[in-house]
């Protein structure tokens, strides 16, 4: 073979070709990357490996913390035959996937009035949008609470489905808006002239052209519903009608004894889900958040 | 296909006015080109016939029906805009039969429609792509097959061609006026380009800062430009304008004294010292020696291949000169300049209107 043909390419001359070679990468990409990952994801690790550890293990002060001897389910059985887990994953499933459904419905009239109607007053009917969202829940679940009493629909799941979109809404109408403000006008122009009405170019050019933004929007609500705890430890007590972040702190911590084991199995089975619902739809989430509408 | 009256229109954004009065007959079947420097309310105009824009003030009439309150998808009317707009999320094909959809037309009505503008167009390999796999020509020609299917009263244009390059816009200019003598829509076509409104319209509409300058055919605006507005503003290379001072007028014709020296023998009716601007064509000037005509010291030879551009001055304004054979000439030589002296238009120095014959 002859060596000479192949020339060197030397890709640190100049501009971004300085991360090019390995030792420079490795200090400049690969060591904070390592670094964040670690960080991010030691606490999962741990969550899953005290999930399958046998207490004797759990207890004991002898072996390696970080690593589980003799795996057991024990802990997963317990969580789904003697506790009331299995209702509150439904629950939190229900109240998560209702108050999602009605938060975007609400969003996308709402974002695309602002945006689009130009209505007299829009600009602030969307400020006016935006400071909801700055009140937090800690604050507002007080007269929330009120409301939720004076309605009767204290401990039920219709309390958390209707109060979860007061967050749930300001967020999305402001992700979509600006989802919305990225697709042409020229086209709803046309489409005007096309015969359309406002219903119809909304649903057969705007949400088609707006797919990434809308699964953002739902991915966020969902995620968020899926965490809420406040609100969910305020208007709900009984057992069967939890969700699963307040059944399993409340249920499976009696008094000062932490039952180690169904907690963190608790925490995987409820974050598993979400993780799933993020995996399938990573691609349109980044693009959403980015907007854009290409032609 | 309908008539398109146009009645004292106003457009008013806040506190400026766009559109101040403005007042146009176009006839049906007619191709009538908005013309006008950017700014001037052409495409606010063209929007308020669709539609688009609130109309402030006056009356827009589609086949008599008066439309200010009407909605735009009730006035009929089509209309292909400068970026095209076609749903990117839809075939060539659902594009173009998406407002026959929206009318509820039966399926293989619309089949039809869309198989038959697909085929004047020459679009029927692309009925499958989506707008992103086409082509700036191709999508342009989906535009317009989008608009003909609709069989509409009016073909609205907004500077559709103005996204292309230069030889595919002339190309699509041949095409949208061949396409205009085939179906005989009425058609109002706006642009900047007077090129694209001397070669498509039958009827020119001179626009400037919100009112009408002139309207008329395209070669009667060449021929008789009302204003010094429309003279500089169609033809290219633009008409040179110089100033000077009306002689006593004798019969039908009258002596111009230019500013930079020299005189010009005009057919044009004026009073005895009033100061003017002397109006000629560069493709109307002939060269000479400089003891028989105007004297003027070459600035530059611009050699365009079919024809040569000469740049003189003359005292101190610039005239050029257009020659269809080569001329010999370099920088720096003095020349004569012989305008053609039917075609010299004289125009009020003050007001910038055109002094009748």
């Amino acid at each position: 073979m002859n060596t000479a043909v192949r020339p060197r390419i030397r890709a640190s001359a100049e501009g971004m070709g300085y991360l090019a070679s390995t030792p420079r990468r490795l200090v400049t990409l690969w060591l904070p990357l390592s670094i964040f990952l670690i960080v991010l994801l030691f606490p999962f690790y741990w969550m899953a490996m005290t999930a399958i550890k046998p207490d004797a293990e759990l207890l004991s002060r002898d072996g390696n913390p970080f690593w589980v001897a003799n795996p057991t389910l024990a802990h997963i059985k317990h969580l789904l035959i003697d506790t009331a887990y299995p209702d509150w994953l439904w629950n939190t499933v229900l109240v998560s996937v209702s108050a999602t459904f009605a938060s975007l419905v609400c969003s996308v009239l709402a974002a695309y009035a602002i945006e689009r109607l130009r209505f007299s007053g829009s600009r602030y009917v969307g400020i006016g949008i935006f400071l909801a969202y700055l009140v937090p829940p800690s604050i507002l679940f007080i007269p929330l609470a009120a409301v939720v009493f004076k309605l009767g629909l204290f401990d039920s799941r219709l309390a958390l489905i209707l109060t979860y979109p007061t967050f749930l809404i300001p967020f999305c109408t402001w992700l979509l808006m600006g989802y919305f403000r990225s697709i042409p006008f020229e086209l709803e122009e046309c489409a005007l002239i096309d015969g359309a009405t406002r219903m119809q170019i909304l649903w057969r050019i705007v949400l088609p052209l707006a797919v990434p933004g809308l699964i953002s929007a739902g991915i966020f609500a969902f995620t968020l519903s899926w965490n809420e705890f406040i609100y969910a430890l305020t208007f709900v007590s009984s057992s069967e009608v939890k969700t699963v972040p307040i059944g399993v702190v409340t249920e499976l911590v009696e008094g000062d004894v932490y039952h180690w084991g169904p907690l963190m199995a608790g925490a995987l089975l409820g974050s598993l889900p979400v993780a799933i619902l993020y995996s399938f739809f990573v691609e349109y989430y980044v693009s959403g958040l980015t907007g854009a509408v290409k032609e | 296909m309908a008539a398109v009256s146009i009645v004292a229109v106003r457009k008013v954004f806040g506190a400026t006015e766009v559109i101040r009065g403005v007042d146009v007959e176009i006839a049906d079947g007619e191709f009538c080109v908005l013309v006008g420097p950017s700014g001037c309310g052409k495409s606010t105009l063209l929007r308020m016939i669709a539609g688009l824009e609130e109309i402030s003030g006056g009356e827009i009439r589609i086949g008599g029906t008066v439309v200010n309150r009407v909605a735009p998808r009730e006035r009929d009317v089509a209309m292909v805009f400068q970026n095209y707009a076609l749903y990117p999320h839809m075939t060539v094909r659902d594009n173009m039969s998406f407002a026959l959809t929206l009318a509820k037309l039966p399926k293989p009505e619309i089949a039809a429609k869309v198989a038959r503008a697909a085929g004047i167009l020459g679009l029927e390999a692309l009925l499958d792509r989506y707008p992103r796999q086409l082509s700036g020509g191709q999508r342009q020609r989906v535009a317009m097959g989008r608009a003909i299917v609709r069989d509409p009263q009016v073909f609205l244009f907004d500077e559709p061609l103005s996204n292309l390059d230069a030889q595919l816009r002339v190309q699509m200019r041949s095409e949208i006026r061949e396409l205009h003598q085939r179906l005989t829509t009425t058609s109002i076509y706006v642009t900047h380009d007077q090129i694209e409104a001397m070669t498509m319209a039958d009827k020119i509409v001179v626009m400037r800062d919100g009112i009408v300058e002139q309207i008329g055919a395209p070669l009667d605006l060449y021929d008789h430009p009302a204003n010094t507005f429309v003279a500089s503003f169609i033809g290219s290379p633009s008409m040179n304008l110089v100033p000077g001072r009306l002689g006593r007028p004798t019969g039908d014709t009258a002596r111009v004294h230019l500013d930079g020296g020299g005189t010009i023998d005009v057919m044009a009716q004026g009073v005895d010292g009033q100061r003017v601007l002397c109006g000629m064509r560069p493709e109307h000037i002939a060269l000479t020696t400089p003891d028989v005509a105007l004297a003027g010291d070459v600035v530059l030879v611009e050699p365009t291949g079919a024809d040569t551009q000469v740049v003189c001055r003359i005292g101190g304004h610039s005239v050029i000169a257009m020659q269809r054979d080569r001329v010999a000439c370099r920088p720096g030589e003095r020349v004569g300049l012989m305008p053609d002296a039917h075609r010299v238009h004289l125009f009020d120095a003050a007001s910038g209107s055109r002094l009748a014959a």
